[in-house]
């Protein structure tokens, strides 16, 4: 059996998702722009995919949501064109975000230090989540923008964002969201939270790779980020990738439909596992279940490394993650498991397992199994728990680590 | 970047299949127990090193017979990824047989070796590197336990990348020879700063007391250092050809002359001079003075001083310098 519990990392596409796709590959190719009947034949399957994603968020008619190539792309053009419209061409300097964030926000954020921004990289809590006050209280009259995630990929842990966005009303900032992994996760109603802007990749909730969007409240201004022709009212340029805005109509549809009848189902698997794996001695999850994506487990397993336990996990065909440093290509540890580690032990221990709507039950019991035998066989090799004393003088000093 | 680097490697990908079947079934792992070690009449030495918490820790049990100095059972236990596991496999196999002192002289580069497949290709990509280091470096407290010393003692010089075991003279040395002006040249030359990066600067995987950063700026520094006060002192002693001196130099060597030979007899005479710059074209130097005082007005500052000027410049320091009174 092989079980893929990896989906906070990206998802199958739904094959009810490539079967609305596929037409407008080799039949319907026109370019939409082209007035000829080739051009406007995926007109209305577009207007659909448009309808499908502002229903599945409940955006008003009057905000903007631009299809994008992805949420990296998405968070780019936030980040870099606030910082062009209100702190290049404005008297703000100052942005707002938290350790935690994805990549794409956090190296955008030092790249923008170096062009002299100042940036607010705000900790999080024992639960890997900001608190609102804190938020708060780092806004000043200088602050150009607050960007904080909707919840963590690496932990599944929901942000406030409902009081964040209250608090950045009320200090007339704009207030960016990046909805990544809380987008077909758990109901996203963008009449009901303040919130300027909000990216989403279709990857995630089972469409293809390679297409995004930015939400826009009210279709404000925010200058290009591809500038180039008419594409999306102008706000985007770029032929506009048909069978993939398709896709993600349909994908998020799926995905927000029935929600909470496909996500507590979700939950219960997800709750099965983590209780299993809990049973085993030395172990802790991070976060209240409660304020969690209904899928993620991030478990830390005392004496067994992350990459070590990846790889056993693969050998039993099971497909997860970890944000130890030793996975990495470049060895460094994880930020965000140095951010909500209680000590670094989770930095190097932490496994990620994110299910999905397509997690059988019979993939619960199989993982579970095959969890708990490797973890036998890996702490039988750890020095964590070897018996015979190191000679006296031989005990090793705090970390004179390689 | 280029084209291999668009899609980054698979790290197991890169894994010899030793290193993956050391991971799966390591022959070695285990303990030696005090009471058992003893019962043989042997010495159990057990050392430590790294901490779960840094994402590395390993246990080396070495059973020696004290009378032969021979380690002739070797254990061990990881907590670290499959390369950690592999390499300290590997390790306990290359000990046993040894004698202590023997042992001590084992590196992380043979541990690495003694995992490759075939002797041409590396067992590990660069970044895994420094797991074997692990190895080395609890080998070396092992040894220094059982022979009562530092294992600090074991090493000789001071090793900058402990991946590649490259030395701080020898990173100096590399940069001096092909005057290195960049850390990736210092990489393509040693290996150094190749593998887990740790050493090249701060902030990296682990914090060393040296950084190749560092050294390139400070060995770079030196070099210029040295090379001014060599064109300084040949200057001085009126070696070096005038025509390659800085513009600095130029003027600090005309004023050298003029000071020693010239300017006290205009003195005498109420009036001085000073150089306004030097250019310097295809078969002259033009150097450019300005009469002062006295000087600034009379008949010979056109004629016989300025000859005199010149001919002292030429005999001192170029036959090439033209005198230019402005």
């Amino acid at each position: 059996m092989q079980v893929y519990l990896d989906n906070n990392a990206t998802t199958m596409v739904d094959p009810k998702v490539v079967d609305v796709m596929l037409p407008f590959f080799s039949e319907l190719y026109g370019n939409p722009n082209s007035l000829h009947k080739f051009g406007t034949a995926s007109h209305p399957a577009l207007s659909k995919a448009i309808d499908q994603v502002y229903t599945a968020l409940n955006a008003a008619d009057a905000d903007d949501i631009v299809f994008t190539s992805c949420a990296t792309e998405s968070n780019n053009w936030v980040l870099q064109s606030v910082f062009i419209d209100h702190i290049v061409n404005g008297d703000k300097n100052h942005i707002v975000t938290t350790e935690v964030e994805h990549p794409s926000v956090l190296s955008t954020c030092k790249f923008l230090e170096e062009q002299g921004v100042k940036v607010t990289y705000l900790p999080v809590n024992e639960q890997g989540v900001v608190e609102a006050h804190v938020v708060k209280s780092f806004i000043t009259d200088k602050t150009a923008l607050v960007s904080i995630m909707w919840a963590s990929n690496e932990t599944g842990m929901i942000f406030p964002i409902k009081e964040i966005g209250e608090i950045c009303k009320e200090k007339g900032v704009l207030f960016h969201s990046d909805g990544v992994q809380a987008i077909g996760k758990i109901p996203v109603d963008l009449s009901a939270v303040h919130v300027d802007f909000v990216s989403m990749s279709a990857h995630k909730f089972h469409g293809p790779k390679g297409i995004g969007a930015l939400y826009i409240k009210d279709s404000q201004k925010l200058t290009p980020l591809l500038h180039g022709g008419e594409h999306m009212g102008g706000r985007r340029s770029g032929t506009l990738n048909v069978p993939f805005i398709v896709g993600m109509g349909k994908a998020i549809e799926l995905a927000t439909t029935n929600m909470q009848e496909t996500m507590s189902k979700i939950r219960a698997k997800r709750d099965r596992l983590e209780d299993a794996l809990l049973e085993l001695s030395e172990t802790f999850t991070i976060g209240d279940r409660e304020n969690r994506t209904p899928n993620t487990i991030l478990i830390s397993i005392r004496g067994v490394e992350g990459e070590g336990m990846l790889w056993d996990l693969n050998n039993g065909e099971i497909g997860a993650s970890t944000g130890s440093a030793c996975a990495s290509a470049d060895l460094e540890a994880n930020t965000v498991m140095l951010a909500i580690g209680a000590d670094n032990e989770l930095a190097h221990t932490g496994i990620r397992l994110s299910l999905s709507r397509f997690t059988t039950d019979g993939e619960i019991d199989y993982t579970i199994s095959h969890f708990k035998d490797a973890v036998a066989r890996l702490r039988a090799i750890s020095s964590s728990f070897a018996k015979q004393q190191p000679t006296k003088g031989g005990e090793a000093q705090a970390c004179e680590m390689h | 970047m280029a084209k291999d680097d668009l899609l980054g490697a698979s790290l197991w990908d890169a894994y010899s299949n030793k290193v993956t079947t050391l991971m799966n079934n390591p022959q070695h792992q285990g303990e030696i127990f005090q009471a058992e070690a003893e019962k043989r009449g042997h010495k159990l030495i057990v050392a430590d090193f790294g901490a779960e918490s840094c994402g590395d820790a390993v246990r080396l049990y070495w059973e020696i017979d004290p009378k032969t100095d021979i380690i002739v059972n070797s254990k061990f236990k990881s907590f670290g990824c499959g390369t950690a596991i592999a390499s300290s496999d590997v390790m306990t196999e290359l000990c046993i047989g040894k004698t202590v002192a023997e042992a001590v002289k084992i590196t992380n580069i043979d541990v690495e070796l003694a995992l490759r497949d075939n002797p041409d290709t590396p067992a590990v990509p660069p970044q895994k590197m420094h797991c074997s280091v692990m190895a080395y470096d609890v080998i070396k407290k092992a040894a220094g336990l059982y022979m009562g010393v530092d294992s600090e003692s074991f090493e000789e010089e001071i090793i900058v990348c402990e991946c590649a075991r490259v030395s701080l003279g020898t990173v100096k040395e590399v940069i001096r020879l092909n005057n290195l002006k960049t850390v990736e040249q210092i990489t393509d030359y040693t290996k150094a700063g190749g593998f887990c990066k740790s050493c090249i600067r701060p902030g990296g995987h682990e914090a060393r007391e040296y950084y190749l950063v560092d050294i390139l700026a400070d060995t770079r520094k030196e070099m210029d250092e040295e090379k001014m006060k060599a064109a300084a002192d040949a200057s001085a002693s009126g070696e070096a050809k005038f025509e390659n001196m800085t513009l600095v130099q130029q003027i600090k060597a005309v004023d050298a002359v003029i000071d020693e030979n010239v300017r006290q007899f205009l003195i005498m005479d109420g009036g001085n001079m000073e150089v306004i710059d030097i250019k310097k074209g295809d078969d002259y130097v033009d150097i450019y003075i300005r009469y002062m005082g006295a000087c600034s007005g009379c008949a010979s500052s056109s004629t016989s001083t300025l000859y005199a000027i010149e001919s002292t410049l030429k005999d001192k320091l170029s036959k090439n310098i033209r005198v230019l009174p402005i």
